[in-house]
């Protein structure tokens, strides 16, 4: 009885001692949750990664704030890429599991329901891995933040590039869904900006899908200059691993991809993406600082790390450190830390929280991918052939459509 | 669209009407033979494609050897399913085999799905087409992948041979027989049950081999064979439920239909099967190449 009242006794003294310095939290602690794809085709480049990621900047930022010691804890939830799935489990983890702040969100329409959610609950959002740019423009809100890259930087970067080397005639095929919409949308925009034009009208493809035999079919009857593909992920292995079945390449039709990820590359080997030019925001031989929190990832994950996950451990960083200065985790005073900080870490570079509509700022790199015998090491992939400033890279805010 | 288009879209949906016969035909045997509603046999095509990449990881082996020993081990292990589950259900409701095969095709999934991670540290395993059939050829009217080329001929011939034993054959007799009279097939001396673990392992064979033959066009992954087998069933539906000719042509039939379908509308392209479906059903309710209900 003794024992049981002296360990209640040190257990709450332990409890209170850090509550005082760690100013007011709202259940005596942050937790983040890691909406993401656990099991589908996007879990490889998020997924598990994506919450070791949110762990790894819950771990640093307590280390580094000790105020904070045994105050951050990170959950990992599956959304299944769907977006009734996604909105329900959003809701679930903000009233039952008392989640703090959602972050990563692969599949646009999954992002746009969970965001949807927790604008309603006042809970932050950061967007690090759907693409879609209706989450800073219409479908704008207070508690949304959207990180790492989005379709208007996709487009804006490969479009330019890939139009101004000569790729100036284009057929598009894109997923029927908010996603590949969007970014055929932002592409064909870019695209003609730069005096390109379309050899076709882009086609919408079902999704997911496996063969893309037709509209290679029809890509060699029309001859665009540029092949190009708005697919992401699986969906994106198959139509490289055909465009090449097919020897486009040959007949003299290059590859525009949209949305291009490490693990994409992994899985067809370099050689069927070599030369494909894409626009990413980060990787991970980028540069010094780069590396060195690849290599602490890879130890702890095993595998290199995509640039979702990073994007996940910058954006899990960045709302912490907004907790802290904010010294609450009250969502409206956290949102108010966030918006207008500038900041600059081995993910996000010369970055800015843009307070009108929560776009996140940063430099992106347009890069080529390297044949097997250019590459130096293993998954050296990119060769980065331009950098596009933070200011260039998103949409401007006289095109932006948000009302907040 | 112009006609020369439409002439190289009705060509191209050979290919996947190839994997829709091939598939549907694994099916129609199982059912035919023992009304056994297989919905193991998307994992069982994803196994085969699976089981040719691992040989090649493991073993060395390039694509035509595992072009029989990828097929042979699937169609093994349909041996140890019916022997050691599927046998045990026989007698009861046809619901219990399809939960039971359900089942196991999500288990067989998320296993392979551990595998490829862990093992081979890919989600998404890369497989090149042989040496051989590497490249393309014009046709005249189309420039076109040898490999695809092959893999219509050979599905085209696999299926023909199936049909022949089964129609045809002293070998197809004794399994029409040991199906549809059991009892009176054993007074005669033969070994039923043995037949009936043969029939279903060549149909899952069949599964195995078109999974072999989708692993150079598609990437090999464990949910690969989940939309497809949807599709199949449809197929087999439209065919008529265990009709061997039915399934064959109506697999070419939906490939086509989905080429030209993807082509000119593309967002209908998933969705033309199932209008076809329900339209055929409307008609024929037993399928277009189906025994009505009672005639069998």
């Amino acid at each position: 009885m003794n024992k049981t009242r002296t360990a209640i006794l040190a257990l709450t003294a332990l409890l209170l001692t850090p509550a005082a310095s760690a100013q007011s939290l709202s259940d005596g602690g942050i937790k983040v949750g890691v909406l993401t794809d656990l099991s589908g085709v996007y879990s490889e480049l998020s997924g598990q990664g994506s919450v070791k990621a949110a762990q790894m900047a819950a771990e640093d930022f307590m280390k580094a704030n000790r105020a904070y010691a045994g105050k951050v804890s990170v959950i990992g939830v599956d959304h299944q890429n769907k977006a009734d799935v996604a909105g329900n489990k959003a809701a679930e983890m903000i009233d039952r599991q008392n989640v703090d702040m959602l972050v990563d969100m692969p599949t646009s329409s999954a992002a746009l329901a969970a965001t949807e959610v927790a604008r309603q609950k006042k809970t932050v959002a950061m967007v690090v891995t759907g693409a879609t740019t209706a989450l800073t423009n219409e479908k704008c809100n207070k508690y949304t933040f959207h990180y790492a890259y989005d379709n208007y930087m996709l487009a804006n970067g490969t479009g330019t590039a890939v139009t101004k080397r000569g790729g100036n005639s284009w057929y598009i095929i894109y997923p029927n869904y908010a996603f590949g919409q969007d970014l055929n949308r932002q592409m064909v925009a870019a695209v003609q900006e730069n005096g390109g034009k379309l050899a076709a009208p882009s086609d919408a493809t079902p999704f997911p899908n496996t063969d893309f035999s037709s509209y290679l079919l029809k890509a060699q009857s029309v001859r665009p200059k540029i092949f190009g593909t708005m697919q992401a992920g699986n969906d994106l292995v198959n139509v490289v691993k055909q465009y090449n079945e097919f020897g486009l390449k040959k007949q003299g039709i290059g590859l525009g991809i949209g949305l291009l990820f490490e693990t994409d590359v992994a899985a067809l080997g370099q050689d069927a993406f070599s030369g494909a030019i894409a626009t990413v925001p980060w990787f991970w031989n980028f540069d010094a600082r780069s590396r060195q929190w690849a290599a602490r990832f890879e130890k702890a994950f095993g595998k290199k790390p995509t640039w979702a996950q990073a994007g996940v451990y910058s954006a899990t960083m960045q709302y912490l450190g907004a907790v802290a200065r904010a010294k609450t985790d009250n969502s409206d005073a956290v949102v108010k830390a966030l918006e207008g900080y500038a900041f600059d870490d081995f993910f996000a570079r010369n970055a800015t929280i843009r307070p009108q509509d929560h776009r996140v700022l940063l430099d992106v790199q347009v890069v080529q991918v390297k044949g097997k015998s250019e590459s130096k090491e293993a998954g050296d992939i990119y060769k980065r052939l331009n950098t596009i400033p933070a200011a260039k890279a998103f949409m401007p805010l006289s095109e932006n459509k948000c009302r907040m | 669209m112009n006609t020369q288009l439409l002439l190289i879209q009705v060509f191209n949906g050979l290919v996947n009407g190839a994997f829709y016969a091939l598939l549907s035909l694994g099916l129609a045997v199982i059912f035919g033979m023992l009304r056994i509603v297989n919905f193991m046999h998307g994992a069982l095509y994803m196994l085969g494609a699976f089981a040719a990449f691992a040989l090649g990881q493991l073993l060395g082996l390039g694509f035509w050897p595992s072009l029989i020993l990828a097929p042979l081990l699937v169609g093994l292990l349909g041996v140890v399913l019916e022997r050691g589950l599927l046998s045990r259900l026989y007698g009861l409701e046809p619901s219990y085999n399809l939960l039971l095969t359900f089942g196991l095709t999500l288990l067989t999934q998320d296993l392979v799905k551990q595998v490829m991670l862990s093992r081979f540290a890919v989600s998404s395993a890369p497989y090149s087409p042989p040496e051989l059939l590497s490249g393309v050829v014009n046709l005249g009217f189309v420039v076109f992948p040898k490999y695809r080329l092959f893999v219509i001929a050979l599905s085209l011939v696999v299926c023909l041979l199936t049909w022949f034993v089964i129609e045809k054959t002293r070998v197809g007799a004794i399994i029409r027989a040991s199906t549809e009279n059991p009892v009176v097939t054993r007074a005669f001396g033969i070994n039923v049950s043995l037949w009936v673990t043969g029939v279903f392992a060549v149909g899952a064979a069949l599964a195995g081999l078109a999974g072999v033959l989708a692993a150079p066009i598609y990437s090999v992954e464990p949910y690969m064979g989940a939309e497809l087998i949807i599709t199949t069933f449809a197929v087999v539906v439209i065919g008529g439920m265990g009709s061997i000719l039915g399934s064959v042509v109506t697999g070419f039939a939906v490939g086509v239909l989905a080429a030209v379908g993807a082509a000119v509308y593309p967002p209908i392209a998933n969705t033309l099967v199932f209008i076809l479906m329900a339209l055929v059903l409307l008609v024929r309710p037993s399928g277009l190449f189906g025994l009505p209900e009672g005639a069998r």
